[in-house]
């Protein structure tokens, strides 16, 4: 029946963009991981940088940022919001023409990304690096994206709006408030540009985008995957409405305050930083909330957990999600963040969560994707299980060796000896965190290799489509009756 | 599930049934945190020491009233500004350093943000103040220590130290994880462009007198690279003096 189902869908909903995104996101994950491997092994052995430009790691990190967040987070968004909001509301997307205008438009912004952030081009804000005629573009293109997914659930069949809608919604519209305005910057080339603003505004501006990045474009989008893709996997219906309705509204109103927790003691207002930190304490109850609200859907049907590999990923996400947004509040708090901040500490949150929960559910999610766009299984169901260990303990890894670095930087700096004099020199401490960026690194290169085992068991379950003719029949099926 | 025929039972499912209503009311939500967080950074007088220490700000009341440097024909640096006089913008050779500093990604690695700790202050000096970036554009206050902070590094080391270091780092501190820079010693630096940029620094409030763009080719022509950044690396943390035991922050 379910096959029938995904027939009928086929005929009248538009997949095809889908597909190019969920393939390019799986594409884009094994390119940003990489990146992100070099570099790490660029800080744990730094002949690495080999003395050319177009490989140091400040030029380089840039690229492994935007390539993860913007590349392989983007796709994936982009191919699930797609994706939940036909099936949710009924109808084919409101224009198929802006969808693929969104599709190379935003790919045209990822290739621009890779030419001209290792020749040096940038911003020099964070995540926030690509110079203004690209900044233009991108808005071009989310616009588009935004416009497409607002009127296709304006033509909706459907009475109401499904809860992923809501976060999806909430996502495009912030991301547009974000990046037009931490863009702002005067032009003095064709690829050199000053902020608009200086100082501790320009400060605060950055981070509110920095972590709405993290809190709207990785945390609500993403949620938006979950409310959809976790029932469907599961074949349950989402655990409370209550809870989401809570959720959505706490989280949009409450995740915008955030950003001044990365100025913890620094030139910033002290009542802006501690703003940002009472409001982060209080964001955990949503958060887990929404995290609750996935992991008991699951009740009654645990056991599938046994068998259903996509599940566990979309489970394991779920665990990190929680675990993260109960450190992420920690860490805002004052008296943490003075030996947090500025520690590797921070990269290991960073990782927690962007590994761990956002990886994590967009695996899920595209390999549910993969078997209905296909119309066929995975080429092979124990390589998403080797894939699910891999990501895990790679993820682990990466974390433990962070946490560990992080913490012991942030008591060398402070440590005292007896005379009271500062008992380590600076370059002391970064002699201490070798093995640590060697572990991160080996951390990284096992969460790759099941990024890339997940590309080849992708393409090949493409190909097998392709050899079955799988898709060719569910797209020639004319009538349910000839299903 | 009620149909749309029915009315709303209550504010959710009115969102819920009509997409134009949630969207307007989504955008107000999500506006509310950054309008309370960031307007008042603009316009609270507390948020700039300067406003309470006018000294630390160079020709505060008349900013741009003269130029920071001139040159005269025979090349001459006539200078203005001495350190300690306050915070000023940055000339044309240590804007071209600082350009550099942000094209070589330097912030992702080095903060430039000392916070008043007792530590901080033997390892990098007097806690940073809001009023020193105040012609950052953008702030380089970073985020990451995975080399030490450069608040304060102006002074502390010799040119010839940072050219070495800059060249080859390990040869001067072996523990160093930092990449290698030698193509700053290889690149001109070019006065017209460093006009453009300086042009534009001060369409957006930069206070730059005339001379200091018009002098702009003779502070940086010939130069390299390498040259720029030592200037930009040598000024940072200098331009004000803070005395200590004057709590600049409220």
């Amino acid at each position: 029946m379910e096959a029938t189902a995904d027939r009928l869908a086929e005929q009248k909903y538009s997949f095809d963009v889908v597909r190019w995104f969920t393939i390019m996101a799986v594409v884009y994950l094994v390119v940003g991981a990489a990146v992100g491997v070099y570099i790490a092994s660029e800080l744990a052995w730094p002949f690495l940088n080999f003395d050319s430009p177009y490989l140091s790691f400040g030029r380089l990190r840039p690229v492994h940022t935007n390539a993860v967040i913007f590349a392989f987070g983007g796709c994936t968004l982009m191919a699930t919001a797609f994706y939940t909001v036909q099936r949710t509301c009924g109808v084919r997307l409101w224009s198929e023409k802006l969808a693929w205008f969104t599709f190379w438009g935003w790919n045209a912004v990822i290739a621009l990304a890779v030419i001209t952030l290792p020749l040096g081009f940038t911003q020099a804000k964070e995540y926030a690096e690509l110079e203004w005629p690209i900044d233009i573009l991108i808005a071009v293109v989310w616009l588009a994206f935004t416009a497409n997914f607002v009127m296709t659930i304006a033509i909706r069949k459907t009475s109401h709006i499904y809860v992923s809608n809501w976060f999806f919604l909430g996502m495009m519209v912030m991301i547009v408030y974000l990046h037009v305005v931490n863009s702002l910057a005067v032009p003095v080339g064709m690829f050199k540009s000053y902020s608009l603003f200086s100082g501790v505004q320009d400060a605060m501006i950055q981070w509110w985008w920095g972590h709405n990045a993290v809190g709207f474009y990785l945390t609500a989008g993403f949620l938006g995957i979950m409310y959809y893709f976790v029932p469907k996997q599961a074949n349950r219906p989402i655990y409370s409405y209550r809870l989401s309705v809570i959720h959505f509204w706490a989280l949009m109103f409450g995740y915008v305050w955030l950003g001044a927790h990365h100025l913890q003691y620094t030139a910033l207002p002290d009542w802006t930083g501690s703003l940002g930190a009472a409001v982060s304490l209080a964001m955990i109850i949503p958060s887990w909330g929404g995290a609750v609200n996935g992991m008991m859907t699951l009740s009654g049907a645990w056991d599938k957990l046994r068998t259903d590999y996509v599940l566990r990923f979309l489970i394991i996400a779920l665990a990190f999600y929680a675990m993260s947004t109960f450190e992420g509040p920690v860490m805002s708090l004052k008296t943490v963040n003075a030996l947090s901040h500025y520690t590797d500490w921070t990269i290991g949150h960073v990782h927690s969560g962007a590994l761990g929960w956002v990886a994590g559910i967009s695996i899920g999610a595209i390999y549910h994707l993969m078997t209905r766009l296909w119309h066929t299984e995975m080429w092979s169901e124990s390589l998403v299980n080797v894939h699910f260990w891999t990501a895990t303990i790679g993820t682990v890894i990466y974390v433990v060796a962070m946490w560990v670095s992080g913490i012991m930087q942030g008591l060398m700096w402070r440590a005292y000896d007896e005379y009271g004099t500062l008992a380590y020199t600076f370059v002391e401490s970064v002699a201490a965190m070798h093995p640590y960026y060697a572990m991160r690194a080996v951390g990284g290169g096992i969460f790759l290799l099941g990024a890339v085992i997940m590309l080849f068991n992708i393409l090949m379950t493409v190909r097998k489509s392709a050899t079955q003719g799988s898709l060719r029949d569910a797209r020639a099926t004319l009538t349910p009756a000839a299903a | 599930m009620s149909d749309s025929n029915t009315p709303p039972k209550n504010f959710q499912e009115r969102m819920e049934r009509n997409i134009w209503g949630l969207l307007i009311v989504v955008a107000i939500v999500l506006s509310i945190g950054g309008i309370v967080e960031i307007v008042p950074l603009f316009y609270l007088k507390s948020t700039e020491e300067a406003n309470r220490f006018p000294e630390i700000v160079w020709n505060k009341e008349n900013p741009g009233s003269e130029p920071i440097v001139t040159v005269s024909a025979d090349g001459k640096e006539q200078w203005n500004w001495q350190p300690g006089d306050g915070v000023r913008p940055y000339t044309a050779l240590e804007l071209a350093g600082r350009d550099i500093y942000q094209r070589e990604g330097c912030y992702l690695c080095h903060s430039q943000m000392v916070r008043p700790f007792r530590d901080e202050r033997e390892r990098y000096g007097h806690y940073s103040l809001a009023s020193e970036s105040m012609f950052d554009h953008p702030f380089q206050w970073g985020s990451k220590r995975t080399g030490p902070d450069m608040a304060r590094l102006g002074g502390k080391y010799s040119d010839e130290w940072h050219r070495q270091h800059l060249v080859d780092p390990q040869s001067v501190v072996p523990e160093s994880v930092m990449p290698a820079y030698p193509w700053l010693a290889e690149r001109a630096l070019k006065g017209k462009k460093m006009q453009r940029h300086m042009k534009g620094l001060r369409a957006i409030g930069v206070p730059y007198n005339d001379a200091d763009i018009e002098n702009a080719p003779a502070l940086v022509d010939g130069k390299t690279e390498m040259d720029a950044m030592i200037a930009y690396l040598q000024v940072l943390g200098i331009m004000a003096k803070l005395e200590p035991g004057v709590d600049y922050r409220q």
